[in-house]
């Protein structure tokens, strides 16, 4: 029996579709707009046509911040791949605790950015911050973090007398790098819980054949739980290397405008120091779209190749 | 072999469980310290407090020591706010000792940082928003996913392709043109900036459009030969089947709007507006030097969600372990 559907569809699909309408594709559309335009605030702004993204292209800080998100991006992901997978093949292993460990690895994620942010700037408070004090304890001089702008290989490569990289091997600053470790910290419980998702779905046959065939748990590991988990993998690769592009709190409240030097100047910051700091809504709204074209590239990859990864 | 395997998995796991838990042990510790236990970092973890006293003819007063020269000493005699009152004293050494202060809380750096600030209507406008929000996702969400998974109308494949490009397009990209927008509509520095917009969440409308397409035919046959009206469908059959994935919404809307920051931000400068996070942020700025009033203000801004966290963790986990399934 097929009920005849008239207006009344649309009366259901209404409130959403007017919110959704207003205040996202108005925004999205409006934010193409804006980024030919010269517009400041109040008023209405001057047509300027490409002149915003001919700005954009030789604007240093731009570069800047693209460079050191691209930084954040390379050293995070690959990171929280490694780190989550290690500790969600650990939770799935043990008998006893395993909740008890499930939220303590969890409960950075649910907690507002804005608190561990706070916290996490004195942290890294060169005089009174913890991780100096644990530093110290096994030996290693108290450093600047969140106020060197130098790159952190380059100072590690110095405690072994290698001072003299090229600048591109300087890598992210130290200041950058205080960020890394306090971002990969807030999201590791969410990516450890999506990969127990993922392993609870492997069929135990397939250890226990392996068993039989006499293969050791390390080659368990790279032949059957890496292979079978590729999925997740992909899936938490792609988000979060879409979040992390979006990383701003941690800039806000850690740093001093992306200080020292730029070096942990994100691009969502400088969308917002351009936008609401020097009011260039339009030049910010042609670096949102700068940004939104790499997020949408992202998205078109990982649909292409969702299917090449499913086994 | 195995044993000595599962011991070294617990180890691992413990050590670092520890690095998840220590900044919000240090958070907690530090918001119970005084600012000059804190400077000193003599303690890491548990607030206690030691100063030097000179026995003065039965007096003992607190002092600050300069100089120990063997049999005499230097100092500084402090009065109760530690303000000095003689300069460079000379003493004999054996009149001065060190004194221990049992380990004490200092709560009262929660009364201090909730005077500072307005926590209190801070707190007030993130429940409120919180609240106000999730009632319109779930109204929202409830209709536009009944459409969706149970109805036939012209578009639909337009509109659901319409809402799934929205979803992928992330929040920074449209927040100069939203603000814009907003200025335009006079909504800047009102609730409605703060909610209108956030009153659809389409990630929410997928989630019960797939429950509601999973529910079984016969059910809605049934109550249409009963002779039940289509919104009666949704509020009789399918509200009540759909508890679970109800929940599951509602905890992700509240933490997102608990926790957001950058929206309320840029879209309110009204200090009677703030939300929490946005409070947090000023408090953050203006009290850099007051590491134990902030630590405190951080602990109890995040104590609701964490409640909510230990009360429904389990609801919690698996909600988000689900959120990254495809479908």
């Amino acid at each position: 029996m097929k009920t005849k559907w008239k207006i009344s569809p649309y009366l259901y699909l209404l409130p959403a579709l007017v919110i959704v309408v207003a205040f996202r594709l108005i925004p999205i559309v409006m934010s193409f707009i804006l980024s030919f335009y010269d517009w400041s605030l109040q008023g209405t702004g001057k047509f300027i046509g490409l002149a915003n993204y001919s700005k954009m292209m030789q604007d240093q800080v731009f570069w800047q911040s693209m460079g050191n998100t691209f930084w954040l991006v390379i050293i995070l992901v690959p990171a929280t791949i490694v780190l989550s997978m290690f500790f969600a093949v650990m939770l799935n292993k043990i008998k006893y605790f395993k909740s008890f460990f499930r939220i303590i690895y969890f409960m950075p994620f649910v907690t507002s950015l804005v608190a561990v942010s706070i916290v996490w700037k004195l942290i890294f408070n060169e005089q009174t911050g913890l991780m100096n004090t644990f530093l110290g304890f096994v030996g290693i001089s108290p450093q600047a973090w969140l106020a060197e702008s130098r790159g952190i290989f380059l100072i590690m490569f110095e405690r072994f007398g290698w001072g003299n990289l090229p600048q591109f091997f300087h890598g992210p600053s130290q200041a950058l790098f205080a960020i890394i470790i306090m971002t990969v910290w807030k999201g590791l419980g969410y990516n450890t819980i999506i990969y127990l998702a993922g392993l609870q779905n492997i069929s135990k046959d397939y250890y226990e054949a392996a068993e039989i065939d006499g293969a050791g748990k390390g080659r368990q590991f790279w032949n059957i739980t890496v292979p079978l988990i590729s999925p997740t993998t992909f899936y938490v690769l792609i988000m979060t290397t879409i979040t992390t592009f979006q990383t701003f709190s941690q800039i806000y409240l850690m740093t001093d405008k992306g200080g020292p030097l730029n070096t942990t100047k994100l691009i969502v910051y400088y969308i917002y120091e351009r936008g609401f700091d020097v009011l260039e809504m339009g030049y910010a709204s042609a670096v949102s779209l700068a940004l939104f074209l790499l997020i949408l590239a992202l998205t078109i990859f990982q649909r292409r190749m969702e299917k090449h990864v499913n086994y | 072999m195995d044993k000595l395997r599962s011991i070294i998995t617990y180890t691992i796991l413990i050590i670092f469980g520890f690095t998840m838990v220590v900044p919000f042990l240090w958070m907690l510790s530090t918001s119970l310290m005084t600012q000059s236990e804190f400077n000193k970092q003599e303690t890491l973890f548990i607030p206690k407090e030691e100063y030097h006293v000179w026995n003065n003819d039965g007096n003992q007063e607190r002092i600050l020591l300069v100089m120990d020269k063997g049999s005499t000493s230097v100092i500084h005699v402090l009065d109760e706010d530690l303000n000095i009152v003689e300069e460079y004293k000379e003493v004999p050494s054996n009149q001065i000792e060190l004194y221990r202060k049992k380990p004490s809380l200092h709560l009262s750096n929660y009364i201090k940082a909730f005077k500072k600030v307005p926590f209190g209507l801070y707190f007030y406008n993130t429940i409120y928003v919180s609240i106000v929000s999730l009632v319109g996702v779930l109204i929202t969400s409830l209709l536009a996913a009944y459409a969706f998974a149970r109805m036939e109308f012209r578009g639909r494949d337009f509109f659901f392709y319409l809402f799934l490009s929205m979803m992928m397009v992330p929040q920074p990209i449209y927040m100069i043109s939203s603000y814009v927008l907003l200025d335009k509509l006079n909504w800047l520095d009102t609730y409605n900036a703060l909610i209108i917009p956030w009153i659809a969440n389409i990630f929410t409308i997928f989630l019960f459009r797939q429950h509601f397409k999973a529910l079984p035919k016969e059910l809605f046959d049934a109550a249409s030969i009963d002779g039940c009206s289509t919104f009666g469908m949704l509020w009789r059959i399918i509200v009540p089947l759909s508890k679970p994935v109800i929940a599951t919404a509602s905890i992700f809307s509240l933490i997102t709007s608990w926790n957001s920051f950058m929206w309320p931000l840029v879209m309110i400068n009204r200090p009677e507006l703030r939300v929490l996070q946005v409070g947090l942020s000023y408090f953050n700025q203006e009290a850099s030097t007051q590491t134990t009033l902030l630590m405190a203000a951080s602990t109890f801004s995040i104590v609701p969600i964490l409640i909510l966290f230990f009360f429904a963790q389990k609801q919690i986990i698996a909600s988000y372990s689900r959120s990254g399934m495809k479908d």
